[in-house]
């Protein structure tokens, strides 16, 4: 008996150590040794306490499966002027439909024993003939389209990888999740808006030739000559801020792409003290570049950006160095965003927002400072209350309660979970319920001695008779606390954590630890009567 | 120190019928209120909308952020204080938008034109897409049925089947009326209260599990006895008990109530309401219905 006393103290002191242990780097913050944190991190703070954004982001897949058939449809044409055959048009249809328009059948076969040689992926289907030609029908295999859709999403989740790297948070988190969504979550962000439209612009950059010949009046009225699109150019009037927007025609054909850009910086343009971005291509794109303003030398060029025509300046001589420079009215913190969008590469489709929750620092630490004291005040009460009755034996029942709220914490920093502001409701909720065990023991001590038990044989009595009530009524609560945890999100998960964890330490810290007290003080005495 | 004599026998089971009443009652109340009002009312995360809580600088009131707003074509935005604060405001649209200059920025801005730059700050903002909110709501209603199902599985497997029945209806009974109070008192459904509502459901079942368990030491004991005389006793044996933690239990809640700020404020009133109900129907509700079972088995022999 005095030895297994002496196992179970033993048991007690290595987890109250173990526990003082894991607490130290939350308690000190930083006032210990590095190895400590590296060990046992300090308790980890959801966004609802600390501040910070999170983030659900949609792609729209959809659209990368039109920018692809947009893709092979330029290819297309290209390939069909090199080997001659005549055709009407080739255009894309309900997102991931390709149709070639020819005049005859010869014309057609040509089309089809091209298509199959160049773009193997695609698969013929239905031939219509209306109007006096043909169409050929070409459609992306289903699997292909699951493989754009899936690489759009991880190229999504790469890019705003690379951005917030840039961006400069600590420890971000971007997650993909089922359904095309990207879930991000960036703890103490100061400035959510910049955030989120660093994050979610597409970042699509394109040179364009301007159509010169085409009457803007009739572009507008929705007239615009074959092969072009009306785009706005946004500027900014220097002296008065007016923004004002003025239409260009410019050709649908991108003649460049941003997907060529070695690097992308901010510059200042020392006559208006003015920034822009310059930005440097690649080999590939200064070739590109040094042949496209070769053979365009007097006409415009449009940069554009995201469908916005950013500046659209004269080539005024061939450009071989392989720089150019975006300009249009920036200020310092646009042109430096714009930089690392570019630089971190754009996104392949557009993306939404599904769900955003953005809590300030300042809501934050009201939130742990108002739940910290319903713990305390909570606490009190509940102290009170056993101590004023259960007396002696309630005061176990406290160091218990006590020790049980220490584990807790010990146990979220070694486990690594997240305390969010529900979690800490949890831990309330835990104070309230972590004495329903020893009130269990208790009454049933009490009613043992009733019977007129001597002391120590009503506690054994009453420790073994509730065991199997406090087994059964704590596991069907952790039940509910572990469906919640696979359903829940975010804070909602962190009540799930504090409530299971609080299950099982009070459960051994009623059970065990107050049953070694109960055993330690009794066990050189011989007592009449029990203070309980 | 004793509340509760151990020789007490107050007849629970006798009073059954005014029990009765009083959760028909209870239930009915929050079931008009319900279906005067469509259906729970539900919060962003489970309708889609956003929300803005805002801090101002100097006094104004609800009108006062109401007619700053009337410009912005944002449908009807609620606006309403938020907690003690007398200075800071939750603003609710139903509108989303999926585009990356949110309504939040929108909100924002107009606000800054009428109090000022400076004069307001943006504590809190959250926008819950539509699509989001229908799979939110979804999957908590999922949750609530797996864990009743799970309960059912171990509650039938530890006692008897029946005993998982009157465990089941007896948390009905309490998310129902529980439920019912939150469209009485208009307070919005939302994530936490999903929480909430399975917190109660632990609560409740832990407290109907306590009697049940004495009903089967019980009826072990004393089987020359009547149910009735079995349930009776059982329920008295545990009432000291039954108190004192529904007493602790609801201390500390009503410290997160009264002192847990205004984002919890909902979460600590389901909890409120859960645990007098979940209390009140292990005695009144899990524990009869058992009788009723009993009365319906012993019928055919």
């Amino acid at each position: 008996m005095s030895n297994s006393l002496n196992t179970r103290g033993l048991v007690v002191i290595f987890c109250l150590l173990l526990s003082l242990f894991a607490l130290v780097p939350t308690l000190l913050r930083g006032d210990v040794p590095s190895w400590w944190p590296k060990t046992f991190g300090p308790i980890q703070l959801g966004l609802d306490l600390q501040g910070g954004m999170h983030l659900v982001l949609g792609v729209d897949v959809d659209k990368a499966v039109e920018s692809r058939v947009d893709t092979i449809i330029d290819q297309t044409e290209v390939r069909l002027k090199e080997q001659d055959i005549i055709y009407k048009r080739v255009e894309r249809r309900q997102g991931d439909r390709l149709v070639v328009q020819v005049y005859d059948q010869d014309e057609g076969h040509k089309v089809d024993a091209l298509m199959k040689s160049d773009f193997p992926a695609l698969e013929p289907a239905t031939i219509t003939g209306t109007g006096g030609y043909i169409e050929k029908h070409f459609r992306l295999s289903d699997d292909e389209i699951e493989n754009i859709k899936d690489y759009a999403v991880r190229q999504a989740l790469e890019t705003m990888r690379n951005r917030v790297d840039q961006f400069g948070v600590s420890e971000p988190t971007l997650q993909r999740q089922a359904g095309n969504r990207i879930l991000i979550q960036l703890p103490g962000v100061d400035d959510p808006d910049r955030a989120i439209s660093l994050l979610g612009k597409t970042a699509r950059l394109e040179f364009k030739m301007v159509d010169e010949t085409a009457n803007i009046q009739e572009a507008l009225t929705g007239r615009l000559p074959e092969g072009t699109q009306l785009l706005y150019e946004r500027s900014t009037n220097r002296a008065s801020g007016v923004e004002t927007e003025i239409p260009l025609v410019v050709s649908t054909q991108t003649i460049l792409t941003g997907d060529l850009l070695a690097d992308a910086n901010v510059r200042i343009d020392t006559r208006f003290n003015e920034p822009y971005v310059s930005i440097d291509f690649n080999a590939v794109g200064a070739r590109r570049f040094d042949q496209i303003t070769a053979a365009n030398v007097g006409r415009r060029m449009a940069i554009v950006l995201d469908d916005t025509v950013y500046s659209a300046p004269v080539i005024r001589e061939r450009i071989s160095g392989g720089s150019a420079q975006i300009s249009g009215s920036f200020t310092s913190q646009q042109a430096t965003d714009l930089a690392i969008v570019l630089r971190a590469g754009s996104l392949p489709a557009p993306v939404e927002i599904l769900e955003n929750r953005t809590v300030g620092p300042s809501l934050g630490q009201d939130s742990i400072d108002s739940g910290i004291k319903s713990i305390w005040v909570g606490a009190l009460m509940v102290l009170v209350v056993i101590i004023v009755y259960y007396q002696l034996s309630g005061l176990i029942a406290i160091s218990a309660l006590m020790m049980n709220l220490f584990f807790i914490a010990a146990m979220l920093s070694m486990f690594g979970a997240t305390l969010t502001l529900p979690g800490l409701a949890g831990i309330v909720l835990t104070v309230g319920m972590a004495v329903d065990a020893n009130v269990l023991i208790f009454e049933r001590i009490r009613e043992e001695l009733a019977l007129g038990r001597a002391p120590k044989l009503a506690i054994d009595s009453g420790y073994s008779k509730a065991f199997s009530t406090i087994i059964d009524a704590n596991l069907t609560t952790l039940l509910a606390a572990l469906v919640l945890f696979q359903f829940g999100t975010g804070p909602v998960r962190g009540f799930a954590v504090t409530l299971s964890i609080g299950i099982i330490a009070s459960l051994f810290t009623a059970i065990f630890v107050s049953r070694f007290i109960f055993d330690f003080f009794l066990k050189s005495r011989n007592i009449k009567r029990l203070s309980i | 120190m004793q509340l509760i004599k151990p020789g007490i026998n107050i007849d629970f089971i006798g009073k059954r019928k005014f029990a009765l009443i009083i959760s028909l009652v209870l239930i009915l109340v929050g079931l008009a209120s319900l279906v005067r009002h469509g259906g729970p009312h539900y919060g962003i995360d489970f309708a889609g909308g956003t929300l803005v809580q805002v801090q101002f600088e100097r006094q104004t009131s609800a009108a006062e952020i109401n007619n700053a707003l009337t410009d912005l074509d944002l449908g009807s935005p609620v606006v309403q204080r938020f907690g003690d604060d007398s200075n800071e405001f939750l603003i609710r649209v139903e509108r989303t938008t999926g585009e990356l200059q949110g309504i939040s920025v929108l909100i924002t801005e107009t606000l800054e034109q009428t109090y000022g730059v400076g004069q307001v700050e943006v504590r809190r903002v959250e926008m819950v897409g539509p699509q989001v909110g229908r799979d939110l709501r979804n999957k908590g209603m999922w949750a609530i049925f797996y864990a009743m199902l799970g309960i059912l599985a171990y509650i039938s497997w530890r006692f008897e089947f029946r005993f998982a029945i009157g465990a089941i209806i007896a948390l009905f009974h309490d998310v129902v009326i529980t439920l019912g109070m939150f469209s009485l008192f208009a307070k919005e459904i939302d994530l936490p209260i999903i929480a909430a509502f399975l917190a109660i459901i632990g609560y409740s079942l832990n407290d109907t599990i306590i009697v049940y368990d004495r009903i089967r030491e019980n009826l072990g004991k004393h089987n020359k006895e009547s149910f009735t005389f079995i349930l009776n006793r059982s329920i008295n044996e545990t009432l000291s008990r039954t108190i004192i933690t529904s007493g602790t239990t609801l201390l500390v809640v009503l410290s997160l109530f009264v002192l847990g700020g205004g984002v919890i404020h909902n979460f600590a009133f389901a909890m409120l309401v859960g645990v007098l109900v979940g209390t009140y129907s292990s005695i009144f509700v899990a524990s009869p219905l058992l009788l009723l079972w009993q009365k319906k088995a012993v019928k055919p022999a």
